[in-house]
């Protein structure tokens, strides 16, 4: 099987996806480190696995629902709290439109 | 006699009973041992403020003077994992990104802790987000191990076994995800519960892969661990996770003798490459419990070499979603500030979500994972627990696996296959090796912690490991 050599650019790719900003080091690192760790998981294509059904809640519970009214919620100063950029009780986030 | 600071919950509960000493001084008793030894372990983040502590200690002592009753838990010192939401607490979760962060609610098991009247000590060093198997990855130092300060005293809940193993405090929490309570519980000699997944609320814990964390804690013996359950355990509306199954009353039935038991020894977990006196310590564990009536018997968990690849496509791809939220508008600082394994598994699990790679890796993972929780449900069809090696060496040194990221998450090979299954699991103190200790863990099927409790609690009646503490302290 051939070995897992992400480039540059996927990473970059990755990284715009994820957003974080990486710097060229970083970049450079995690090619070689993420390369590695996906080449391990070649391992899994061992295993015929068409017929099995996917785990994703492993105790088994479906449809856990709660009634639809409507309960008390945390106080707007308390949800504020953890930052200073706020402005007339919203929180306040960079622009999305391109100037 | 034993200091305040190291007795059991049942015995310091006993002692405040019996006037021996008042909670006031079972509270100065830990934070001296902080003030002592602290700098050096690092085991804290956060210690509440002295003259808060002592206020509450004080309340405890007036109601035990007055005769009222009491809570499970009342005027214990408990420290917490930093992963848990504690209003008014600074709540870091061991990294710089959010270091500022004080949570305005408890998460429930906190708040089931302090309505069972526990005090609440600090906030116990990891690795930060729980990514790590050392201590090694908290962004502010790693903490120590107290048996060997140069060596790790293994992670994520890594300040959380320290700190009990030092004497800080009489228990502490933590979550376990792919080693993280039952490792720096071998690697401290303390008493360690993963539980069944869903068994504990994960409410205002600070999430990792959701469809792996399970909520546990470290005790210094299996009464106090099994006590200290029947507090945290129980469905939460706020978790739609958490499991409606009833709560068993832990401590009734902890010391029934069981009447027939079998205990599986699953061969990938005692390879060849095993070092010998791992597997010596190990298998002398066996023949204590044969000796008092068990039976035993090889199986096979023949999936167990790819439990590895499948945990570390899952487990990163749900972390690259649950720390999507740390983008700095309601908390925190700008997402650069993130450390290296963070930053590591949100790369690798962006990727194994992303469109063209979802199929290959994380569906194809998900698959992997019924085979390998197949393979317990058939082994529990042989035989009624499991026991292996919770680790196959004893605490490494600081620095060692640090630069090699694979070698780091290779080490949780006894592990992880648990999370996948999401078998509960109990770490025992099981031998030392050159005065560094030895775990052991017993695994048992999905919501068995009253067996395993009862198995675990007959096997410190019949050794007293876990009774060593380290000589620095």
């Amino acid at each position: 099987m051939k070995k897992i050599d992400l480039t540059i650019e996927q990473v970059k790719h990755i990284a715009k996806l994820a957003n974080l900003p990486l710097t060229e080091k970083e970049i450079q690192l995690f090619q070689k480190q993420l390369s590695h760790v996906l080449d391990y998981f070649k391992l899994l294509q061992e295993l015929e696995t068409q017929k099995v059904s996917p785990t994703s809640q492993v105790t088994g519970l479906e449809n856990v629902f709660r009634s639809d009214a409507a309960r008390p919620s945390l106080p707007v100063e308390s949800t504020l709290k953890n930052t200073k950029k706020t402005h007339n009780q919203f929180f306040k986030v960079a622009s999305v439109w391109e100037k | 006699m034993t200091p305040p600071n190291f007795l059991t919950i049942k015995e310091a509960k006993a002692g405040l009973r019996q006037k021996k000493f008042s909670v006031v001084e079972l509270i100065y008793s830990c934070l001296e041992q902080i003030r002592k030894y602290d700098k050096q372990i690092k085991a804290f983040l956060y210690v509440e403020d002295e003259k808060a502590l002592i206020a509450q200690a004080r309340k405890v002592d007036e109601k035990l003077g007055r005769g009222e009753r009491v809570g499970d838990l009342e005027g214990i010192p408990i420290a917490l994992k930093d992963l848990f939401s504690t209003e008014g607490m600074p709540t870091t979760a061991g990294a710089k990104i959010i270091s500022d962060y004080v949570p305005v609610y408890d998460s429930t098991v906190v708040k089931r802790l302090k309505e069972a009247g526990a005090i609440i000590i600090g906030k116990a060093n990891e690795d930060a987000w729980g990514h790590g198997s050392s201590g090694e990855n908290s962004d502010f130092a790693p903490t120590r191990n107290p048996w060997d300060l140069e060596r790790v005293p293994g992670g994520s809940s890594s300040g959380s076994a320290a700190a009990v193993a030092s004497g800080m405090c009489l228990a502490a929490t933590g979550t376990d995800t792919g080693s993280s309570v039952r490792l720096p519980a071998a690697f401290c000699n303390q008493t360690g519960i993963k539980p069944t997944y869903g068994r504990v609320s994960r409410y205002g814990i600070i999430a990792m892969a959701s469809s792996l964390d399970t909520i546990g804690h470290i005790t210094r013996d299996v009464y106090d661990n099994a006590l200290v359950m029947r507090v945290t355990a129980g469905r939460d509306e706020n978790d739609a996770t958490s499991s409606p199954k009833p709560v068993a009353d832990y401590l009734k039935t902890i010391d029934k003798s069981w009447k027939k038991l079998t205990i599986g020894l699953p061969e990938e977990y005692f390879p060849d490459e095993l070092e010998g006196q791992i597997r010596e310590i190990t298998l002398q564990a066996v023949e204590t419990l044969t000796g008092a009536g068990a039976s035993v018997k090889k199986i096979k968990l023949p999936h167990t070499k790819y439990a590895m690849a499948c945990y570390y496509i899952l487990v990163p791809s749900e972390i690259s979603s649950n720390l999507a939220r740390f983008d700095g508008v309601r908390y925190g600082k700008e997402r650069s500030v993130f450390g290296a394994e963070a930053k590591r598994r949100i790369m690798l699990g962006t990727y194994t979500l992303s469109a063209g790679y979802y199929d290959a890796y994380y569906k194809k993972a998900q698959r992997v994972r019924t085979l390998i929780k197949q393979d317990f449900e058939e082994a529990f069809q042989q035989v009624d627990i499991l026991l292996a090696p919770s680790y196959p060496g004893v605490p490494f040194k600081l620095g060692e696996k640090i630069d090699d990221p694979l070698q780091m998450y290779l080490s949780d090979i006894f592990m992880c296959p648990i999370n996948l299954a999401g078998m509960p699991s109990l770490n025992l103190p099981c031998g030392f090796v050159k005065n560094l200790p030895v775990g052991m863990q017993l695994i048992g099927p999905q919501f068995s912690e009253e067996l395993l409790y009862q198995v675990g609690f007959q096997y410190q009646q019949l050794t007293d490991w876990h009774k060593r503490k380290p000589v620095a302290c």
